[in-house]
């Protein structure tokens, strides 16, 4: 506490005396401890790359790369084991691909029609009602998918099959939908006005202010938002592994069913995986190819986000 | 002179027509994708909602589906959300605010800053998988409940993050300065009145997060939990002191989206009814967890404004 004293006390004096140094210890404690929290995010991304090498490394000094790269069957629980990846990175590309397919033309639609057309008040009601589509469970999409739009989509699509890549990658598209819209609008709210007003200026409708001048001026936000959702839809799990069946299945037609890598380690792991063999291996190995790709794509967007955040 | 007025009123008509069909169109988006979110609601309903009652709620799994219920699985799914706010609030809160009001602008920082951005793209499934490497067989801790709330905590500690770190950016600076300016210390500033003005914003987040880790199915069967449980944990509370006891952590467990991915993989349509009244609570409990968040978004940003 501040003495009581006849004599004014010095700024040096106060800035030393016990009640202020208790307070400023406190507080470079607590900057330590935070930074401790804040730190723990880069051992997680550390404990994930070792745990996803050291565990697959058995897999790897059995099979060589090459086999695991090109070899184009998965079969490593039968007596004559492959271990090609080409199958389930088919069938996961694939999935992803037609969830784009879906996301691409209606994220554009609707970031351009939130950010250019509505106005503040409907965007604000619109906006979270879309993110209720993100918020759904993913394994009650899986449930939808299976029994609801396969057995609704067979009706009109001739050859399809019960379980199928199709219908789960529509479901996906619907699902990074929000996704999408959030990233790229926000990148073209991001546009300065002035842009625009240039543009109408010169007698341009909103269309086409919307796809000439703000999409090529959020350029690097818009990309960043497809690339970030396909890394999502990449690493999307249940809805895949729920209607896409549990099949290896290297097939170039998306009526069939075909199990990705994602669906492949549930598959795996509601088994009995023995610690250390080479199925249990399997997962990571498997694991590691989801993770780089997924990782590629993260950290491109990333960078392109940043760009556009520091352009305007 | 008419003639160039003329195609000029031809042009502002076009491009009125054209923006009207556009708008027309990004209606007709939402519609789609909000009657898909509709046809999922009235299917999940139409298949399970009579399965839903008391008795639905108070028994365990079992191989006849008409006397089968989701106790173990909700029970395990209350648990581990207890688990997994605990260890993700405190520590995402702790990093949000470190980033915004302490952190220096430096390399670490910046490694940092980058890698919670791509923690946030990694597939859950990929967490789950580090949870069975390193929390089930490196640290010996087994498929228990702990280690689920831990799995959980790690994948929604980005979302938290964000959160707070959106809500702490958005405090005004001059309160932090007026805070500085009577002599308070960083610590002082941030638990007097950074925190409490920022709380919203961080709810929101939590709010968000869990309920994303209430659905979260992948990492959980990737460690390994079973998908038949017929008995509960052990209770955390007891009659004798110290009256709380911690050996649910290490009790084995299911959760409500494991019980119905089990259910839903049967052949049996009697199980599929199983899985749809499941499904239905929890899209009851995830929707609304994000009506809540939603609306206090909108609070506060109501009472951000004037």
């Amino acid at each position: 506490m501040l003495e009581q004293n006849s004599e004014p006390m010095t700024l040096a004096a106060l800035q030393n005396s016990g009640f202020l140094r208790r307070g400023r210890l406190l507080s470079q404690a607590m900057g330590v401890l935070l930074f401790l929290c804040a730190a723990l995010s880069v051992l997680i991304t550390g404990a994930i790359v070792w745990v996803l090498v050291s565990e697959s490394w058995i897999f790897f000094s059995q099979i060589p790369l090459l086999s695991f790269l090109t070899d184009t069957q998965w079969t490593p629980v039968f007596t004559d084991a492959h271990y090609g990846i080409l199958p389930l990175l088919t069938a996961t590309l694939w999935a992803a691909g037609i969830a784009m397919a879906v996301a691409t033309p209606l994220g554009l639609i609707l970031s351009v029609y939130l950010s250019e057309f509505a106005g503040t008040r409907v965007r604000e009601i619109l906006k979270p009602i879309l993110e209720l589509l993100a918020a759904v469970p993913t394994v009650v999409f899986g449930y939808f998918a299976l029994l609801f739009l396969t057995p609704l989509a067979r009706q009109f699509i001739p050859g399809l099959s019960g379980f199928n890549l199709l219908v789960p990658g529509f479901v996906m598209g619907m699902m990074i939908l929000p996704y999408v819209v959030s990233i790229s609008e926000d990148a073209m709210r991001a546009v300065p006005m002035s842009l625009r007003e240039g543009a109408y200026a010169l007698g341009m409708s909103r269309l086409r202010t919307g796809f000439t001048v703000v999409i090529p001026a959020a350029f690097s936000g818009v990309t960043a938002a497809y690339l970030l959702a396909f890394s999502r839809a990449v690493g999307e799990t249940m809805v895949v592994a729920i209607a896409a069946g549990q099949n290896p299945n290297l097939t170039g037609d998306p009526r069939e069913g075909a199990a990705t890598i994602t669906a492949y380690i549930v598959q795996m792991s509601l088994g009995d995986l023995p610690h250390g063999s080479v199925a249990y291996a399997t997962i990571f190995a498997t694991g590691l190819v989801l993770f780089l790709i997924t990782l590629a794509f993260n950290v491109l967007g990333f960078l392109l986000r940043r760009k556009f955040r520091e352009a305007y | 002179m008419t003639s160039q007025t003329k195609s000029e009123g031809r042009i502002v008509a076009v491009s009125r027509g054209q923006d009207m069909a556009f708008a027309v169109l990004g209606v007709a988006v939402l519609v789609l994708a909000m009657s898909l979110l509709a046809a999922l609601i009235i299917d999940l309903m139409r298949d399970g909602l009579s399965r839903i009652d008391l008795q639905f709620l108070t028994e365990f799994p079992s191989r006849r589906p008409a006397s089968a219920g989701i106790l173990s699985a909700w029970v395990g799914t209350t648990l581990i959300m207890f688990v997994t706010a605990l260890l993700a609030i405190p520590l995402g809160v702790g990093a949000g605010v470190y980033l915004e009001e302490y952190a220096p602008k430096n390399w670490m920082t910046d490694v940092i800053d980058v890698n919670i951005s791509n923690l946030a793209g990694v597939p859950s499934i990929i967490y789950g998988l580090l949870a069975l490497g390193f929390f089930v067989y490196a640290l010996q801790l087994g498929q228990t409940i702990l280690v689920g709330g831990l799995v959980l905590a790690l994948l929604i500690l980005p979302i938290v993050i964000v959160a707070t770190r959106e809500a702490v950016r958005s405090v005004p600076s001059g309160l932090r300065e007026s805070a500085y300016g009577v002599g308070c210390n960083r610590w002082q500033v941030v638990w007097r009145y950074v925190l409490p003005s920022a709380r919203p914003g961080i709810l929101t987040g939590a709010i968000v997060g869990l309920s994303r880790a209430i659905g979260e199915t992948a990492p959980i069967i990737t460690i390994g939990a079973l998908t038949f449980i017929a008995f509960l944990p052990p209770s955390p509370l007891q009659g004798t002191p110290p009256f709380v006891n911690f050996d649910w952590l290490d009790s084995p467990f299911t959760v409500m989206p494991i019980q119905m991915f089990n259910w839903l993989s049967r052949p049996q349509e009697a199980f599929h009814v199983n899985a749809a009244a499941t499904g239905v609570l929890l899209l009851l409990m995830t929707l609304v967890m994000n009506g809540f968040a939603i609306f206090l978004r909108y609070h506060l940003r109501r009472s951000l404004r004037t």
